[in-house]
């Protein structure tokens, strides 16, 4: 077996040296009432076969042959070699969480850098370094508005991915927070109308996602007026990081808590996961209730600049159970790859990436609208957008047959929709793609 | 030559630099969208060449400690080797390029993937469910938790409290908590196991369940575990199990066959997947057959051969994160359990036990053990033979960074003073065992000739030790230009 380097001698020795005669004597411990009674039988690979058999069913995924228009929280975004080949190495790869810094510089150092580049992105001056995904980090958001406002009630935007919704109502329900949700108006925005009937001093925090479920990019300043001197927390959720190398960020909005998915700067779809969520927030009251990790810049003993884990008081392996959070184990690699894909990119090509897809989406939309598609809600948006059509799951499903995947039925999570389809147009899909996808729903809408 | 320092990323940035290559655009430009909700420009984001990015981040690199690098002892972390050619097999495209939303019927090589791997962790554990989608072992810890609570509300009454001994991970009653429930620690016994005369002081109505570690977090295996589940089964409390330490038992203990009914496991510590600096993991949950309507949605199910994920689950204690989990880790890890095979995977266990029971051996007469029960795949030594020449615990840590090798686990568990935990794994070979026990003897010995050495430790790395008390007290969590 290669991947234990004993020799027969070394196991003699080892145990000679112990005092025992064979290894079973060191499970003696094990009281033979708790020993396994039932058989385990699968049979070792070697790596050849380990390699034709993973190829083979991979290869019983038989989308690639497909068009695409997916998104909806999970985006195919243009990732360069260069975050495939720094995130391989094996020095991020396989330490452990930096606890003993002077070894761990490097993964606190882009870690640092990473915290400074989404704070900067979303307008924030703290970031933690990551939650597992978009969907817990807008629960830990809630968590922090219900700790720091000792509030319990909150009112969600209906128009959050649903999965977000989903997850912050199974975080929530054994706590005693209420959740309430607030329309869409038939823009597809939050609607006024229903913010202001539910919305009064007793509400903690207000989460609000932009570009919203339907690609919409909410203009929520009014939100923050509403609020007023109100102890109410107005989080943020981005479920589509690219948005924020183009669109106002949610500081310029009021957000005091921005919570998030960077899925889209360097990480591949790989069916949902790894993800990486993110929370910031420009609240220095705040930052003692954050959840997760947290790297801060410091000197050694030689005054020279370094890197540390810290506010670790906040965390669950220190104050246990009054911890601002349980998580542990994070996302950390993945900041290694949303670091380098920030660096590559940067202040002009996060610009350039999310403008094409501003464009590429909109044609998509316009030309849609031209030949007579019903586009559900015509407010401006980024990279998706829902058409309306007589039957959706039929439209889906015969696109489907000519190889096309449309988009998603908003059946799918919100079963009195039949009609709703979400498109998604990110830059790796082409203009004759987009024709081609306009064509065929223009036949059989 | 290797780089000590490596200035800020940002410092590399010049207006017009560029580090990327886009097609060009491929639809007519127009302005969509209102200026009004677009920015001037991405403020604090750098601007660098490509080459400069490579070696800012081989630079980082370098400054890294890491398993590919040497030996990596943390307890309780389990810091095995990180086989490669799970790296490979998880990035194959038609894996990476997967996205959730994609029918059924074009991922079903995913889908079975998924289930293969819970049929395999089934095999070893013996429960009769697994949910694979928690990301890390604390959040496997906060989905079972919710599970028992759903269980017991659904049979009339959710209860209060969760019993913890007082050598668990931190992560347990902070995920208790989070269910909802209020914490209970207990005293662990003199001889470093939860003994069942002392969880049946604490039984009472109000006990929802009891968290255990087995084996705990001293390396001692808990027996009287299956008693002590009988005792909470009658009381109609349930027994959870963190399975952080399951490298010790694999092929040996079926956890649901003593009585366990939720367990949790971490692939990225028993199943090889590689720690990433902190993660991404995964914390898949087991349960017993009771738990079958309580389980996170979706569940993965076949059906004439097909198979699909299942949300119609109405007792569910719903969804717990977005998508599928960290599907690419589950990947690597069933690559290596199909790798190792049952056969493989028991001797996984059993050198991992040798290996740590040959350093207890070889270092019992210099450090102290606070307990001399036997253990199985983990030792803990306490600060009692070196406190005496006024070194602490971090002093030998740092001074062991100085021999090229990782320390253990620092003050953890909390019963022992000054705790240093070992545990090798079966991926070390004799000669790095017997490199560190030498240098855990030597470092014992400069701990009594000369101190100061310890207390000024580290020497030799990149930055010498780190001011954490400077850190907290004026956080400085991003990069500002001006500075």
């Amino acid at each position: 077996m290669r991947y234990f380097p004993h020799g027969k001698n070394s196991i003699k020795q080892m145990l000679e040296d112990i005092g025992v005669n064979n290894i079973e004597e060191l499970f003696e411990a094990i009281p033979d009432s708790n020993k396994r009674k039932t058989e385990i039988d699968f049979k070792p690979k070697s790596e050849n076969e380990l390699m034709e058999y993973f190829k083979n069913l991979s290869e019983e995924n038989r989308y690639p042959s497909y068009k695409r228009f997916l998104g909806a929280g999970a985006y195919e975004h243009l990732i360069p070699e260069v975050v495939n080949y720094i995130s391989g190495k094996g020095e991020f790869v396989t330490p452990y969480t930096p606890y003993q810094p002077e070894v761990a510089q490097g993964t606190l150092q882009a870690t640092f850098e990473y915290q400074t580049m989404i704070a900067n992105l979303t307008g924030m001056e703290f970031s933690n370094a990551s939650l597992y995904d978009g969907a817990t980090a807008a629960a830990e958001g809630i968590l922090l508005a219900w700790r720091v406002t000792r509030k319990n009630r909150f009112l969600i935007a209906g128009s959050i991915h649903p999965e977000y919704l989903q997850t912050i109502q199974t975080y929530v329900k054994n706590l005693g927070i209420i959740i309430e949700t607030i329309d869409w108006d038939e823009e597809g925005r939050v609607s006024k109308g229903d913010f202001e009937q539910k919305y009064n001093e007793n509400v903690g925090g207000i989460l609000i996602q932009s570009p919203n479920f339907f690609g919409i990019i909410e203009d929520y300043s009014w939100i923050k007026e509403k609020i007023g001197e109100n102890k109410t927390l107005l989080i943020t959720a981005v479920a589509e990081a690219l948005s924020l190398g183009i669109l106002k960020p949610p500081s310029f909005y009021g957000a005091d808590v921005v919570v998030g998915e960077a899925q889209s700067l360097g990480l591949y779809p790989s069916y949902g996961g790894p993800t990486l969520g993110f929370i910031t927030t420009s609240n220095k009251k705040f930052l003692w209730e954050l959840p997760g990790r947290i790297v801060g810049e410091t000197v050694d003993a030689d005054g020279n600049t370094g890197y540390v884990l810290t506010l670790s008081t906040r965390e669950q392996h220190i104050r246990r159970e009054r911890a601002t959070s349980n998580i542990c184990s994070n996302q950390a690699w993945c900041i290694i790859r949303a670091s380098v894909f920030l660096s590559v990119y940067g202040k002009q090509g996060l610009k350039e990436l999310a403008y094409q897809n501003i464009q590429k989406a909109n044609y998509a939309k316009e030309q849609m609208k031209k030949r007579d598609i019903k586009i559900k809600f015509d407010a401006p948006v980024f990279n998706e957008f829902v058409i309306e059509v007589e039957d959706a799951e039929k439209v889906y499903n015969s696109l489907l047959e000519k190889k096309i995947i449309c988009g998603i039925p908003l059946k799918w999570f919100f079963p009195e929709d039949t009609k709703s389809i979400l498109i998604t147009v990110t830059e790796v899909v082409s203009k004759e793609d987009i024709d081609l996808l306009i064509k065929e729903l223009e036949e059989i809408k | 030559m290797i780089k000590k320092r490596e200035q800020i990323v940002f410092k590399y940035s010049e207006e017009g630099k560029k580090g990327y290559s886009l097609p060009p655009l491929d639809v007519e430009k127009k302005s969509y969208i209102p200026e009004n909700l677009l920015k001037d420009e991405n403020k604090g984001m750098p601007e660098i060449s490509e080459l400069e990015v490579v070696r800012h981040f081989t630079a980082l690199s370098h400054m890294n400690y890491s398993v590919d690098e040497g030996f990596y002892p943390l307890g309780s972390c389990t810091m095995k080797y990180n086989p490669k050619i799970n790296e490979k097999i998880s990035s194959f495209d038609n894996f990476l390029m997967a996205h959730p939303y994609l029918p059924y019927s074009l991922v079903q090589g995913n889908l079975k993937l998924m289930k293969t791997l819970e049929d395999r962790l089934k095999d070893l554990t013996g429960f009769d469910y697994f949910t694979l989608f928690p990301s890390a072992g604390a959040h496997g810890e906060l989905a079972g938790m919710m599970m028992i609570r759903k269980r017991l509300e659904l049979d009339g009454n959710s209860r209060k409290i969760v019993l913890i001994p007082d050598s668990a991970h931190g992560t347990n009653p902070a995920s208790s908590h989070f269910a909802g429930y209020a914490v209970k620690e207990i005293p662990s016994g003199e001889k470093g196991y939860l003994e069942a005369e002392t969880v049946k002081e604490y039984l009472n109505e109000d006990v929802a369940a009891l968290m255990m570690t087995n084996p705990n977090t001293l390396g001692v295996y808990e027996k009287d575990i299956k008693e002590i589940a009988e005792l909470l089964h009658k009381n109609g409390s349930y027994l959870y199990m963190d399975g952080a330490n399951f490298n010790a038992l694999m092929g040996y203990v079926k956890p649901a066959e003593i009585g366990v009914d939720v367990l949790h496991l971490n692939l990225h510590k028993t199943f090889s997947t590689p720690h990433g600096g902190g993660g991404p993991g995964a914390g898949p949950v087991g349960v017993v057959e009771k738990f079958r309507d309580v389980l996170p949605v979706p569940v993965i199910r076949k059906k004439d051969g097909v198979y699909y994920t299942d949300f119609n689950i109405p007792r569910s204690i719903g969804k717990i994160r977005s998508f599928y989990g960290n599907f690419g880790v589950l990947i690597k890890a069933l690559v290596y359990i199909m790798e190792l095979g049952a056969e493989g995977l028991k001797k996984a266990t059993e050198f991992a036990v040798l290996n740590a029971n040959y350093i207890r051996e070889k270092l019992k007469d210099t450090y102290e053990l606070p307990y001399n029960t036997k253990t199985l795949h983990e030792v803990v030594f306490s600060e009692n033979s070196f406190k005496k020449f006024g070194v602490k615990t971090v002093d030998l840590a740092k001074r062991i960074l100085d021999y090229g090798f990782h320390p253990p686990t620092v003050y953890f568990p909390l019963i022992v003073h000054g705790a240093l935990m070992i545990e090798p794994t079966e991926t070390e070979s004799k000669t790095t065992l017997d490199d560190f026990i030498d240098v855990m003897k030597k470092i014992h010995k400069e701990a009594e000739e000369n101190p100061e050495l310890l207390k000024e430790a580290p020497h030799y790395t990149p930055v010498k030790r780190l001011n954490e008390v400077l850190a907290a007290k004026k956080p400085k969590l991003k990069y500002k230009e001006e500075e």
